[in-house]
């Protein structure tokens, strides 16, 4: 048994289970309840409040012997009026809010039940407060009050119990504990069955709430500074901080403590305040109050003064006032220990201190609030809004009244638009959960029913693609002063930049920059960059493959914002559209890019990728954006039909991959999947045709075709596993990129195909779609096969008889790679693939153990990938010791 | 051995008293009881204490008790108030 608990008896303990047991069960019933309910028992509680808002004033001021009756009673009625104006048509029970366009919907869950910590200072307001905001969010209350004012409390709770249940509240809603003690409050705060602790009070209730466990709103002291600035409307200020610190004789914990005073204005203040019934004290009268109301030991204010007539402790200090005097004035020269009045003051003695500048007036409003009440509340007076802003940007507080009195201003909903409260958060500067005025939304758990949204999709493309033979003819439309041809020797050699130069427009200037057929170096942009310069081109044709075109957009991209700094747009990304690297939009320069492609392949002609080789680190960086798309592109077959075999091949199959891993991305669409499908059927035709007959003008054509159009769907869908994978091991074992897509085509599909070992998160795909992805392409393909299996196996032995027409070797052991060499290296490459993005959109989620399985099926060969059911799949533990054979 | 089963319906308008007599009827139990509340829309603090009272006694004689047509809300403040681990609740 816990100390406190031995301290308390089994009479006790027997006494506050019993509360507990009340409120638990009536918590247990008030959540079925609905909002009509509890909105019918809020009000008659309101009305009982109101109606005895003077009757509990009295006995709390009779009690307590604290602050001002009246003015009780006005806190009473805050309590309950403006509470209620402000809660009375709130939802807090079911669906709370909608937000139907982002499929959110806020719902309402009470907590159960809550041990409230009271004060002495407003003890029935805090009340009478709580108790509407208990019963409009379905909580029961069990009342801690302080104890030196158990008994008001305990009315003010039976009075709103009372309504409560004559309206058709739970039984034991509210309980109230007789005769409090500090043991019962720990005892209560630890209880299991209480689920918040809300605790407003001094510094030990609050402290105790904390060190609970238990979730707990804890508010605390706060210590606040008034700002008096110049510029201010000096009469309105002096009766709003008299009207605030004299209101229930400075009891609430926001009233004003210090007031900093500019220089120009500080003997009129004073004299304002004099006029008004303030008495200013002199250093010796500062001093000797400072003696008198402040323990040394502690260095917080006597108890005895808490909410004490001006006259009264001015007599207890032996200070000769007027019988009127409403406040005391004491001048102090700084905030700390050694300036005693600096301190929290609950009773009418205000400090107040003459500042030379606006800069030393707030340090000194900086160090009050530091001084015991960090996150409560501060206050400015001030016609100046930079001043203004400037004092609620230095202030830690979680309340800067402006021009308005800090007290009553604190509260809410009288001066200023904030929530009606009895309780102020502090956040935590002030060691508090929340900055906030507590209030309903703080008795709540609020649930958040998400449903599954669907973001935007989109399908870009560029403006303008001519195709078939001659569409280079269509360069003449574009009108341009001076163009730079950016290509490769060969193509020079071949003619091809002749017949470019020839369909340009004649008024056109034309310069040509050959680089090599190799993916980009930084070195060859720059080259780009000066030649555009220093021919001042407008128009940049990109005569060539993937890496001449690459190179092309680069050199667009640096020249039109000269500031685009590389590394960073090349940085790694999830969603395009959430990414942090952001792509300059405004242009220097102004440039059209033409892209010609000369192979059939990579379809960088139409795509928003370049790829730069970073020679410094041995690495490659992608850029990603659709303002590197070409504004357009010429698919002209008579630039192909001198293509190699072997690169007709190798293109040709990265054109395919392309289609057949954008046909089952999760971020393909139905615009991208007619585009891939189209792809898939033209490639499978003409490929083999193309290969074997490089003269068929038709089959060439159609493969140039199939490059662009599968490039259309990858450039929106993006890419998968397969490029993953072929980007690892291509690089380390210098296999082209096509190749090494190739070997590893049949192995993907067959892996995508079977059940996931781990699903990818995607919201735009229902259900796991791939295998029968790949069974509608087979159906396209007139490939047969009943059942869906059939016809993904069936679509793998095509794919392998199209590699083996085309002559691709059927495993990388047959590129001569030894095994021991390929097993030290799959380690490696599974990790690199595994960082690789192709694979984001990939319908499959690869581990690391299945990236260096498939490099393994590839590495074995062909004639081996079938569409594996569930029980098929390796293990992981299978995996990885194949990873590491 | 067979075992008698007894079955009572508890009247939503006054589910505490009904409550009662089924406490009653506990005596009379076999060795199962079967309280239908397809009438009981809501409970209130007086009918938990019966039904608290219910489950003790029932415990002590042995007796099954299944609670028949429990609506969703009632059945959460029966879990609430850890009472629902005490009865059964046949479909």
């Amino acid at each position: 048994m816990t100390d406190y608990a031995a301290s308390l008896g089994e009479d006790r303990i027997a006494y506050l289970e019993g509360l507990v047991d009340q409120a638990r069960t009536a918590a247990a019933v008030f959540t079925q309840y609905t909002q009509e309910d509890v909105d019918r028992i809020v009000k008659p509680m309101v009305l009982a409040g109101m109606e005895q808002a003077r009757h509990l004033a009295t006995l709390a001021f009779e009690e307590t012997k604290l602050g001002v009756l009246e003015d009780k009673a006005m806190k009473n009625m805050v309590a309950t009026e403006f509470v209620y104006n402000y809660v009375k048509d709130k939802r807090t029970v079911g669906v709370m809010r909608e937000f139907p366009e982002r499929g959110l919907v806020e719902m309402a869950e009470p907590i159960g039940v809550i041990f409230s910590v009271t004060p002495i200072t407003n003890p029935t307001a805090t009340v009478l407060f709580k108790c509407i905001m208990a019963i409009k969010t379905r909580n029961a209350v069990i009342f801690g009050p302080h104890p030196l004012a158990w008994r008001c409390c305990f009315e003010a709770v039976r009075i709103m119990y009372e309504a409560a249940v004559k309206h058709g509240a739970p039984e034991g809603v509210f309980t109230c504990l007789e005769s409090p003690t500090v043991p019962d409050n720990q005892y209560l705060m630890r209880h299991k069955d209480v689920r918040l602790v809300d605790a407003t009070g001094g510094r030990g209730a609050v402290k105790a709430a904390y060190g609970s466990g238990k979730p707990a709103l804890g508010v605390g002291p706060g210590n606040t500074p008034v700002y008096l600035e110049k510029t201010a409307d000096l009469d309105m200020a002096v009766v709003d901080t008299i009207t605030s610190k004299t209101f229930d004789n400075g009891t609430i914990c926001a009233s004003e403590q210090t007031v900093v005073i500019d220089d120009e204005v500080y003997d009129r203040v004073l004299e304002k305040f004099s006029a008004l019934g303030a008495h200013i004290c002199s250093a010796k009268e500062t001093a000797l109050l400072g003696r008198v109301l402040v323990d040394p030991e502690t260095g917080m204010a006597r108890p005895m003064a808490i909410g004490q007539k001006a006259i009264d402790i001015a007599r207890a200090a032996g200070l000769a006032v007027k019988p009127d005097t409403k406040l005391l004035i004491a001048p102090i020269q700084g905030v700390g220990r050694e300036h005693p009045l600096s301190v929290e003051k609950l009773f009418p003695v205000l400090a107040v201190y003459r500042a030379k500048s606006v800069d030393e007036a707030l340090k000194v409003c900086v160090d009050v609030n530091r001084f015991g009440g960090l996150g409560h509340t501060a206050v400015v007076f001030s016609r100046n809004d930079e001043v203004i802003r400037k004092f609620g940007e230095v202030i830690d507080a979680g309340r800067v009244i402006v021009n308005s009195p800090g007290s009553i201003g604190a509260l809410g909903g009288v001066y200023n638009d904030m929530v009606p409260t009895f309780s102020f958060g502090c956040g935590t500067g002030g060691g508090n959960s929340t900055t906030d005025n507590v209030n309903v939304y703080h008795y709540l758990n609020i649930k958040r029913v998400a449903r599954r949204t669907q973001m935007p999709m989109w399908f870009r493309i560029p403006n303008q693609i001519y195709f078939n033979r001659n569409a280079v003819e269509n360069l003449r439309q574009f009108p341009s002063r001076s163009t730079l041809i950016v290509t490769n020797p060969v193509l020079e050699q071949f003619g091809h930049v002749e017949v470019v130069r020839r369909n340009l427009p004649p008024q056109t200037v034309v310069h040509v920059l050959a680089i090599p057929e190799a993916e980009p170096e930084i070195g060859i942009v720059m080259l780009g960059l000066e030649a555009l310069a220093a021919n001042k081109a407008d128009q940049i044709v990109a005569l060539g493959g993937g890496s001449v075109i690459d190179a092309a957009k680069i050199m667009k991209l640096k020249y039109q914002s000269p500031q685009a700094d590389l590394e960073e747009l090349g940085a790694p990304f999830l969603d395009i559209r959430k990414r942090v690297a952001e792509y300059p939009t405004e242009k220097t320069n102004q440039l059209r890019l033409i892209a010609i492609p000369t192979t059939s392949g990579t379809g960088s002609e139409v795509t928003p990728f370049a790829v730069l080789f970073d020679k410094q680190r041995g690495r490659k960086v992608t850029l990603t954006d659709y303002s590197l798309s070409p504004d357009v592109a010429i698919v002209d077959p008579q630039f192909v039909m001198s293509m190699p075999k072997a690169l007709t091949a190798d293109t040709g199959i990265d054109c395919l991959v392309h289609a057949l891993e954008a046909a089952v991305s999760v971020y393909g669409s139905p615009y991208t999947e007619s585009h891939a499908m189209q792809a898939i059927r033209l490639a499978f035709r003409y490929l083999p045709i193309a290969y074997e007959n490089p003269r068929d003008e038709e089959a060439r054509s159609m493969m140039h075709n199939a490059a662009c159009i599968a490039a259309l769907a990858f450039s929106n869908a993006s890419v998968g596993v397969n490029h993953a994978l072929a980007h690892a091991f291509g690089a380390r074992f210098g296999v082209a990129h096509g190749r090494a897509n190739a070997l590893m085509l049949p192995h993907v599909i067959a892996y995508n195909a079977a059940v996931p070992t781990k699903f990818m998160p995607s919201p735009h795909v229902r259900g796991y779609t791939a295998h029968k992805k790949y069974a509608q392409i087979a159906d396209l393909l007139g490939l047969g096969g009943h059942t869906v299996a059939e016809k993904v196996d069936r679509l793998i032995a095509a794919t392998e008889q199209l590699l083996d027409r085309l002559a691709v070797p059927r495993s990388i052991a047959l590129l001569g790679i030894a095994e021991e060499d390929f097993a030290r290296a799959v380690p490696e490459l599974a990790q690199i693939a595994f960082d690789d993005p192709s694979w984001r959109t990939n319908p499959r989620m690869p581990l690391l153990n299945e990236l260096a399985d498939l490099f393994w099926s590839a590495y074995r060969g062909r004639g081996l990938a079938k569409a594996a059911g569930p029980s098929e799949q390796p293990t992981a533990a299978e995996g990885l010791v194949y990873a590491n054979k | 051995m067979p075992i008698s089963e007894t079955c009572l319906n508890i009247d939503g308008a006054r589910a505490a008293q009904s409550l009662q007599e089924a406490l009653t009827a506990l005596d009379t139990a076999g060795g199962e009881m079967v309280l239908d509340f397809s009438s009981v829309r809501r409970v209130d603090a007086g009918a938990l204490r019966a039904m608290e009272k219910l489950a003790a006694a029932a415990g002590d004689k042995a007796v099954k008790v299944g609670l028949r047509g429990v609506n969703i809300d009632v059945y959460k403040a029966l879990k609430l108030i850890k009472l629902a681990s005490r009865f059964s609740f046949p479909a």
